[in-house]
Parts: C-alpha cells; sequence; structure tokens
C-alpha cells in the first residue's frame, strides 16, 4: 500500500513536469475553469439577490455546499484523468495490453495516466467560496468540525473517483466512453451544491442510497455548520454519511475487476 | 522442464457480424447476429531457456493471439500454458514482473518525457532495487547506444532511436524471456541490423529467451535457429529453417555466368523435366531453379558444365519469403 502511494506520488511528479512544458496551455486551462465557475456562482448568486433564501437555507449556506462539493469534485477530477479517457485512449487503441503487461494493479496506473494539474482552477474557486461562507458565517471551526470536513472532502472524491471508475468501466462493452455517465458527475456537483432537503423526497431518497450525493455534502456539512436538519437526521449519521463514499469506491472497483476480467476474454 | 509449456491451447472469438449499411447498422443494435471465430484451434509447443524462437505466420493466422495469452493478457478458452511454473493469465502480475514485451507499433514509453525519466518510473512500476536497476540501464545504454538519447523527450526520437529505448525499457527490470512483436517494422537497414545484432547478444551472451513475431524473413533467417510457423490457428511447422524449406519441396537456384552470353533456347533443349522450375537469362547470367529433391545439384552443374563453356557458378535457396508465401497460399492466407 505504501509502495503503491510512493508510485503514485512519483506518477503525479512525473505527470505535473510534463504538463508544465506546455506553460500556455497550462494557464489558460485553469485561468477558464477558474472563470467558468465564477459565472456559475454568479447565477446562484443572482437567485439568492433576488429571492433573499432558498427554502430556510441562507446564501452563505448555500455557499458553504457549494465550496465543498467543487473542491470534492475539483480533486477526483484531477485524479481521474486515466479513467475519463479509458475508452479512446486505451481501450480503442489497445493500449490497455500495456499496462496489463506491468507488474502493478491497472487502476492504480490508470491513477496515474496525469494528474490534471488544469483542474486548480475550480479547486481554487471553491476554496475561495468556502472562505468566504466560512467568515459570512462565523463557523467556530475546532478540531471536530475540521476533522468531519476534511472526512466528508475524503468520502466525497472516493465518490467521484467511483463514479468515473464506473464510467471507464462500462467501455469494457461499450469502448467508447458513455455521455449518460456526465449526468452523474457534472449533474451530480450540480444537484450537491443545494441542500438535499429543498428536493423532491424521492429524489432525497435516490441520493441517499442509490448514488449517495448527499451522504458526502448535505448530511456532514450540515453537523459542520452545526445547524438542525430540517430532514431530522442525527448528528452520529451526519458524521458517518462520508463513508458512503468510499463503500462506492469499493463497489466500483469491484465492476471494474468484472470489466477487466471480461476484457482478457474478449481481447477488446 | 521448459521455460513456456503450451499445451492444446485453444482461444474462440466471438465476434458481432455487421450487416451492410444504415439500415442494416440499425437492426444490428437490436438484433445482434455473432459468429465464433477459432483463433487458435489448439496449439502445442515447449520452449527451452535460452531458445530464440521466431514466430511467424500471414495476419490473422493466430500470432498475437498466442502472444497475448503467453504475456499475460488473454485468457484461452481452453488448454494450459505455463511459463516458469506460472499460469500467465491467473498470476498476471507476477508473470509481468519476469518478463519483457516490445511491440514495434507501439511505444510503452511516455511520449512527453525525457527517456531517461520513463526508465525512471518504470523502475519503481517493477520496483528494481536501485543497483540492479543501474547495473541493467547501463548494460543497455552501452549495447543500444543510447547515451545521447537519454535526456530528449520521446516525442523527438526517430523511429530507430525510439525501438532501441523501447528494448532498454523492456529489460531494465532484468526478464528472463523476451516477447518481440514485429521489432524491426519501419526500421531502416542500418537500425534493423542493430537491433537484429542487439537480440543476437541479448540471447547468446546473457541467455535471455526470446520470442520474435515478425514479418521480416530476413529477421528469422540472421537470428532463428527454430521456427514455429502458424496459420489458421494451428501449427504448420515446428523446426528450423531447412525444415520450413522441406515441407515446400526443396527448391534451389543454380546460377550459372558463361562466357558467353546465353541463350535460352540452347538451355531449354538441354535441359527438361519435372523438376525443373524455371529458367531465365539475363546477359551472361542465367537462374535455374529446379526441385532438388529430384536431381541432384551435382549432376545438373555436370550436365550444365559439359555441354556449355561455364566462367563461374553457385547454387543457392530461394528467398524464405517465397517459402513461406508458398505455405501460406498452401493453408488459404488469413483466414481466421
Amino acid at each position: 500500500m505504501a509502495n503503491a502511494i510512493a508510485l503514485l506520488g512519483h506518477y503525479f511528479g512525473v505527470s505535473i513536469r510534463s504538463q508544465l512544458q506546455y506553460r500556455a496551455s497550462f494557464l489558460l486551462n485553469s485561468a477558464g475553469q477558474f472563470a467558468n465557475s465564477c459565472i456559475e456562482f454568479l447565477g446562484i448568486w443572482a437567485l439568492f439577490d433576488r429571492f433573499g433564501h432558498l427554502a430556510g437555507w441562507t446564501f452563505a449556506e448555500v455557499a458553504f455546499f457549494y465550496g465543498v462539493v467543487n473542491c470534492t469534485f475539483a480533486l477526483a477530477d484531477a485524479l481521474t484523468t486515466g479513467f475519463d479517457r479509458f475508452g479512446s485512449h486505451y481501450v480503442r487503441t489497445g493500449d490497455f495490453d500495456r499496462l496489463l503487461l506491468r507488474p502493478r494493479p491497472t487502476a492504480l496506473q490508470l491513477a496515474g495516466h496525469e494528474f490534471a494539474l488544469r483542474r486548480v482552477g475550480r479547486l481554487l474557486q471553491g476554496l475561495i467560496v468556502l472562505a468566504w461562507a466560512t467568515w459570512a458565517l462565523d463557523i467556530p471551526w475546532d478540531a471536530a468540525r475540521a476533522g468531519l470536513l476534511l472526512l466528508t472532502v475524503a468520502g466525497g472524491v472516493a465518490f467521484f473517483f467511483g463514479l468515473m471508475v464506473l464510467q471507464a468501466s462500462l467501455c469494457f462493452w461499450t469502448t467508447e466512453s458513455l455521455e449518460i455517465m456526465n449526468v452523474l458527475t457534472y449533474g451530480g456537483v450540480e444537484t450537491a451544491q443545494y441542500p438535499l432537503s429543498i428536493y423532491h423526497v424521492a429524489f432525497r431518497r435516490v441520493f441517499t442510497f442509490v448514488v449517495p450525493l448527499g451522504c458526502i455534502g448535505y448530511f456532514p456539512v450540515v453537523a459542520v455548520l452545526g445547524v438542525d436538519d430540517p430532514l431530522g437526521t442525527g448528528r452520529v449519521f451526519q458524521a458517518l454519511a462520508p463513508l458512503a463514499g468510499v463503500a462506492f469506491l469499493g463497489l466500483s472497483f469491484g465492476v471494474w475487476s468484472i470489466g477487466v476480467r471480461r476484457y482478457a476474454s474478449t481481447g477488446s | 522442464m521448459p521455460q513456456i509449456e503450451v499445451k492444446n491451447l485453444a482461444k474462440v472469438f466471438r465476434v458481432a457480424e455487421r450487416r451492410a449499411g444504415l439500415a442494416g447498422a440499425f437492426r444490428g443494435l437490436l438484433d445482434r447476429r455473432t459468429r465464433e471465430v477459432h483463433a487458435l484451434a489448439g496449439i502445442d509447443f515447449d520452449i527451452e531457456r535460452g531458445e530464440l524462437v521466431g514466430y511467424i505466420g500471414p495476419n490473422g493466422a493466430g500470432k498475437s493471439t498466442t502472444i497475448k495469452i503467453l504475456a499475460g493478457i488473454l485468457t484461452p478458452t481452453r488448454g494450459t500454458c505455463t511459463v516458469d511454473g506460472l499460469t500467465p493469465w491467473d498470476d498476471r502480475r507476477r508473470h509481468a514482473a519476469r518478463i519483457g514485451v516490445v511491440f514495434g507499433q507501439r511505444t510503452q514509453l511516455w511520449w512527453d518525457l525525457p527517456v531517461i525519466e520513463s526508465f525512471e518510473l518504470l523502475q519503481r512500476v517493477y520496483r528494481v532495487p536501485e543497483p540492479l536497476f543501474r547495473r541493467n540501464r547501463d548494460r543497455m545504454v552501452e549495447l543500444l547506444r543510447l547515451g545521447p538519447l537519454l535526456d530528449t523527450p520521446v516525442r523527438q526520437l526517430s523511429l530507430g532511436q525510439r525501438m532501441r529505448a523501447d528494448l532498454a525499457a523492456a529489460l531494465l527490470h532484468g526478464p528472463r524471456l523476451l516477447f518481440l512483436d514485429e521489432p524491426t517494422i519501419g526500421l531502416d537497414a542500418a537500425a534493423k541490423l542493430a537491433m537484429r545484432d542487439f537480440v543476437r547478444t541479448l540471447n547468446r551472451e546473457e541467455g535471455v529467451t526470446v520470442v520474435l513475431t515478425t514479418h521480416d524473413m530476413d529477421d528469422i533467417e540472421a537470428l532463428c535457429e527454430r521456427i514455429l510457423v502458424i496459420g489458421q490457428g494451428r501449427i504448420l511447422i515446428d523446426g528450423g529453417i531447412d525444415d520450413l524449406r522441406r515441407r515446400v519441396g526443396d527448391e534451389r537456384v543454380l546460377i550459372v555466368d558463361f562466357e558467353e552470353p546465353g541463350s535460352l533456347a540452347a538451355l531449354e533443349r538441354e535441359l527438361h523435366g519435372a523438376w525443373l522450375r524455371e529458367v531465365r537469362v539475363t546477359g551472361k547470367r542465367a537462374r535455374i531453379g529446379f526441385d532438388a529433391g529430384a536431381v541432384a545439384p551435382a549432376a545438373l552443374i555436370t550436365r550444365v558444365t559439359s555441354r556449355f563453356e561455364v566462367h563461374d557458378l553457385f547454387v543457392e535457396h530461394p528467398p524464405i519469403e517465397h517459402t513461406v508465401a508458398d505455405l501460406y497460399a498452401e493453408h488459404g492466407e488469413g483466414e481466421a
């Protein structure tokens, strides 16, 4: 495990060096991501400016939800380029064979494909929003809150990582990456930017038990904010909820290994 | 015990049948028809440590299917295979740590990185201890003359340079078995020769077992004591180059340089029979193709020298391409 992490670290070092060779491209991409996220956030601000609050939630609270999920997604996105491009870069070209020829788990090698530095644009914007919301809400930080926030981000990264693994796994059957998975990734981010309590009960169930978006955003963030959940969940559940993201990742790796086995028997 | 043991290895692929036209494509979405393709129909062979084996066959004969199974990428439909006691597809990662694989058409190096950084990344991927890595790297750099290329990004290398770097990359972890898939494809003459020299050195001096697939018969003639010829998923020949030649008839060519410009008519008057394959005359030189199984070369030479003024003569084998092409034709080219 330690060796695997060290290898991943080396992969990332190499990847960052090679991206920095194309400095203009890196700067423009990052700036683009930053601007894109800012405009999106401006849209949310405009809504609140007009309506004041959303089902009892203030703008600063929603900004906090927004900041957490966007930081989470930016990190996961940076780590999963290999999975995102899996269909076109590995299955179609047959380059997946090369990964199978090396004495390491294929998922580890794919994670090392690229550490997408350009995602710092979205990460930076998320952090700024988060910092502002923290200031505006005057959150009394302590070890428990900070720890829970870190766990939330870790669970969220695991969840979005799992989505990308799932998307890549489907390529074993379809060859091409399926756009439909974007409903869950980008759509998921959009959804988790708002408190879960504003959605219809059917959606709430789906986002808790099927695609556990609420568990890696809403529930633990409610605990970090220190407010009562209008949905009535308790603090223990809220604090443990991010583990659903880890479980989701585990499940995705299960699907991944079924896909690898299929690849090994069909050769394509 | 042989290093590689292959028994009754078979691979059946199910491929979707395509219907013609746009309407057909849409029908195919709903109602898929598949057919079975027998890429390998049960093959057997053993390879001992230190052998250098050429594995040849027309496109689609099952060459790459075999290599993929031996390398642990592909699971066979039936049959067994052990490499150094491991079943490649069951023990993929342990197996992968012990073999080297080079695909001539693809690189395993990182495109944007200097060659040396790819090597260092592979060192970590293969967990090669530093002293061993340094020894292997220095040896490869020396044998493949990579010194001046180490700091060059891979995308700036010529094909020949890239192939040399790829060979080194596949050997940094010191594998005792190397699979080379079309290693000379696209290389110029000098690069081909350098590649062959290297493979020979690796095999003779370091004792690395090499399995080589190629379409370049010069590779085979220059390197391999043993060849496996595969066609339609079956091993057609397992033996030396002589076995291959015997299999398609023992054709030779007698080349004669006359004192005077030769006459085709005179030669044809003198030489006739089922053993004669072809006679061609250009200036003072004649090429006489014949079946050495039906007429002894010595007898033919006596006959020619007794009737004509001969300045010089020699007997050669036809290029092995012809021999292999004949064999492929016999077994229906590229069907499977």
